[in-house]
């Protein structure tokens, strides 16, 4: 059996990757095969694997690639994830890709979509929309009819059906990898000294560009080996993370928080895997069950339109009180829309229900990570104070 | 030893009195027509009237007064202010209150007139809202500025999702959604709030007002392909969209105005006479521009004289755009009345995809023979400004003609500045004349 160490230097050689080898490899491995890129924040990717196609998460470039290109396309007050993905494209290292997915999460994203069509023409391009409005027979009846243009693209992009028995079979495969991260999760939660959240990060951005098989089998051997780690408790708060959910932070500021002073027991990375709170039933019509799915059991996030003022920033306070948190560190990319309009409501929320917090920007490529450890420390050591009074 | 620092005396100078700006009759019709709004408004708790507040982009205003909404539009509430120099301390203020530094301007200038008391241009306090008619058309950030509205007032609030055109143009499934949701939630929340039965037969009256404003709308647009143009389609025209925008689409008042403003473009035709400047008549039109992106609020005046001063007259603009794509043939329909209301919202520039942005400027250029595309891209607005600087590389390919990129916002004063911008355009203009010259 693989070893922690063993499977976490995987998911760091992965996440290392930005000519992302591992989804070459597969495509490569045999022919027609092919790749479809996808955009935070959600796309059923049932429907990609169901099509035979590798759905691949692409989420920039982070901290170690050089943007040359990327800077051109965009101004400096835009965020920084389109800008590395445009480098990503133009330097080649997109070429692979059969086809491109971006999902309605905010206008620089959904502006991409129409760049990537300029940028790349002839490939399989996608604006995913998704419904704001959760009625079955409003927003659902979009959203069934989006999944249904969605799957005749796929089809025609590989020229073969997708039938209903091969999506219940990806539903399958999903809903384990679902129960699988609740399980990574709640062992977090319950024991942050054993699971540091640089591992289960890294776990969650392994899923992202490896076939959901090899993905599950990986969950599967880190939480069996995991148990075996004699890790030392130490005396810190229990924080969670908000605003993580489309540009990727650096892993150094993970890393950071963590060595503040802070265990991680919730965050909002790549929800794309946890965006539907529960299994998907795999009986029964499988494109009603993944639009029901979406419908009534998918996270809050900022990108989404809460309906009642009443439940605003609630799921945020749930989460708090369910993983044990003690504080919340709203950590937003530099200039993004959702989680920077969105933090004053869950921040008023969080004062209500007697939750502290503190808030910092960064961008994917950011190098000093001083201030951050200063400030991770200083939300530490009062909810130390706090928790002593 | 202590030396003394002796202060320097600078002789004080007066600060030169701005001339009267000039306006035309319409311009001051539509001023008085906007203020009339917001004297209603302000009358609004008197005279016992139900307040709905909506966005431009994407407004149901024709559906609104059928419910007998008084109706404001918060985002020409912040322009009002950038106009009116107010906008920068009510942007502080929001920032003080947690607002980030980052968001969308607009946004902050209304959070920060509402933590100030709401005052309207004309001094007295707006109404709060009975009503958050959110018109998610186009723009992320209308969403959560409503949901931060909706915070502070605790009031009704009804979301009209309307899809992006990601495909290039309007599905019979994202039509089918926008009607569904007016059906089933917006027209039974507009009923329950305001206790007036929905008509339809008054929207078809509203919407057939709305056609004729619009058909007279779209020549005034397309006088500007004469030369030389006898409007300014991007600092005139911010004048006037102003009722067929806003709170007067679907009234005969609307229709009047767009007569008569088609009646005194086409004698500025006859005569050969260019548009009116607030310096005074365009009087040589040496440059025509095609213009992507809003205008700087802040320093309007200013902004607008450095085209004057180079005899500069934008042709076409994307701005003139965001409350309605009529150029390109929409109308609003009185025979089919919700579908057309969903096809309105569908089509305003900002819920057009990048290559069908590109499309559109790209025919400004040929169609209104301009000398090229300017781009004034907005530090706050990330749903025009992601992706500018490759439409204006595309439009700048297809169409052979120079393209320049100046950068402000739209009502944050910290962020205009002149002499960066003069010196842009100065070499813009420069570039222009080099292409002429060579060719």
């Amino acid at each position: 059996m693989a070893t922690v160490s063993e499977i976490i230097g995987q998911c760091q050689a992965l996440y290392d990757d930005l000519d992302f080898g591992a989804a070459k490899a597969w495509k490569e491995a045999e022919a027609g095969r092919k790749v479809i890129g996808y955009m935070p924040i959600y796309v059923p990717r049932e429907i990609i694997h169901a099509a035979g196609m590798l759905p691949l998460g692409i989420l920039g470039g982070g901290d170690q690639l050089e943007v040359i290109h990327g800077d051109a396309f965009y101004q400096s007050y835009i965020c920084r994830i389109p800008r590395s993905t445009v480098e990503l494209a133009i330097s080649g290292r997109l070429d692979f890709v059969d086809g491109m997915l971006f999902p309605s999460i905010c206008d620089v994203i959904r502006n991409l979509s129409g760049m990537w069509d300029l940028m790349m023409p002839g490939k399989y391009v996608r604006y995913f929309d998704l419904p704001q409005n959760y009625d079955d027979d409003i927003g659902g009846d979009y959203y069934r009819h989006e999944l249904a243009e969605l799957r005749q693209g796929l089809e025609e992009l590989g020229g073969r059906p997708i039938t209903d028995d091969a999506l219940r079979a990806s539903i399958g495969l999903y809903n384990r990898n679902r129960d699988l991260l609740r399980q990574l999760y709640e062992k977090r939660s319950n024991a942050p000294w054993q699971v540091p959240t640089t591992e289960v990060y890294l776990l969650l951005r392994a899923g992202m560009v490896l076939p959901i098989e090899d993905h599950n089998r990986m969950l599967e051997d880190y939480l069996a080996a995991v148990g075996d780690e004699d890790r030392p408790m130490r005396d810190n708060c229990r924080v969670v993370m908000q605003g993580l959910f489309c540009e990727q932070p650096p892993l150094n500021l993970i890393k950071s928080i963590e060595l503040a002073g802070c265990y991680v027991v919730d965050d909002d990375f790549m929800m794309v895997t946890r965006w539907l709170t529960g299994d998907v039933p795999t009986d029964g019509d499988p494109w009603a069950n993944l639009a029901s799915a979406f419908l009534h059991h998918s996270v809050e996030i900022s990108a989404r339109y809460v309906e009642n003022e009443s439940d605003k920033g609630q799921f945020l306070v749930d989460r708090v009180r369910k993983t044990g948190g003690e504080g919340v560190i709203f950590a937003s990319p530099s200039f993004c829309d959702p989680a920077l309009l969105d933090r004053p409501m869950a921040q008023d929320a969080l004062k209500e229900a007697n939750i502290p917090y503190i808030a910092f920007k960064y961008a994917e490529n950011s190098g000093q990570m001083q201030p951050i450890r200063e400030q991770a420390g200083t939300i530490s050591d009062s909810i130390k104070l706090w928790s002593a009074a | 030893m202590t030396a003394t620092v002796r202060p320097i005396r600078r002789p004080i100078r007066a600060a030169k009195p701005l001339k009267e700006a000039k306006k035309d009759r319409s311009m001051a019709l539509q001023k008085a027509m906007i203020s009339g709004n917001y004297e209603r408004l302000a009358n609004a708790a008197a005279e016992n009237s139900k307040v709905a507040y909506t966005f431009v982009p994407g407004n149901i205003n024709e559906l609104l007064m059928c419910f007998d909404l008084v109706v404001n539009y918060p985002e020409i509430n912040a322009i009002q202010n950038g106009m009116r120099k107010r906008s920068g301390r009510y942007i502080m203020e929001a920032e003080k209150a947690g607002h980030s530094e980052d968001v969308c301007t607009y946004v902050k200038a209304d959070i920060g007139m509402m933590l100030k008391g709401n005052m309207g241009p004309n001094d007295k306090p707006l109404p709060n809202p009975d009503v958050l008619m959110l018109s998610y058309t186009g723009c992320f950030t209308f969403m959560k500025w409503f949901e931060l509205l909706r915070h502070q007032y605790k009031c009704e609030t009804v979301m009209l999702h309307v899809p992006y055109e990601g495909r290039g143009g309007v599905t019979s499934n994202a039509r089918d959604y926008v009607v569904k949701q007016l059906r089933e939630k917006v027209i039974p929340t507009l009923e329950k709030v305001s206790g007036v039965k929905f008509d339809i037969d008054r929207l078809r009256q509203y919407l057939k007002e709305s056609q004729k404003a619009e058909e007279n709308w779209v020549k005034v647009l397309q006088s500007a392909r004469h030369r030389p143009s006898p409007i300014d389609s991007y600092f005139g025209a911010i004048y006037y969209i102003g009722p067929i925008f806003t709170a007067f689409r679907g009234t005969p008042e609307a229709s009047d105005y767009y007569r008569q403003l088609l009646a005194e473009v086409e004698a500025r035709i006859a005569a050969g006479q260019g548009p009116i400047t607030p310096e005074g008549e365009m009087k040589k039109e040496r440059y025509r521009l095609v213009v992507e992106g809003p205008p700087n609020y802040t320093s309007f005046r200013d902004f607008w004289k450095m085209f004057y001063d180079e005899g500069a007259v934008v042709v076409a603009s994307s701005y003139a755009k965001v409350g309605g794509t009529y150029d390109f043939g929409y109308r609003h329909d009185p025979d089919h009345p919700l579908e057309s209301i969903a096809d309105y919202c569908l089509n305003c520039y900002t819920n057009h995809t990048v290559p069908e942005r590109v499309k559109m400027l790209e025919s400004y250029v040929n169609d209104y023979q301009a000398d090229g595309l300017l781009i004034n891209s907005i530090k706050s607005c990330n749903s025009f400004a992601a992706g500018q600087l490759m439409m204006m590389n595309e439009v700048q390919k297809r169409t052979g003609k120079p393209a320049a990129f100046i950068e402000s916002d739209l009502v944050d004063p910290r962020y205009f500045s002149p002499a960066n911008i003069k010196n842009r355009l100065e070499s813009y203009f420069q570039m222009i004349e080099q292409k002429r010259s060579a060719a």
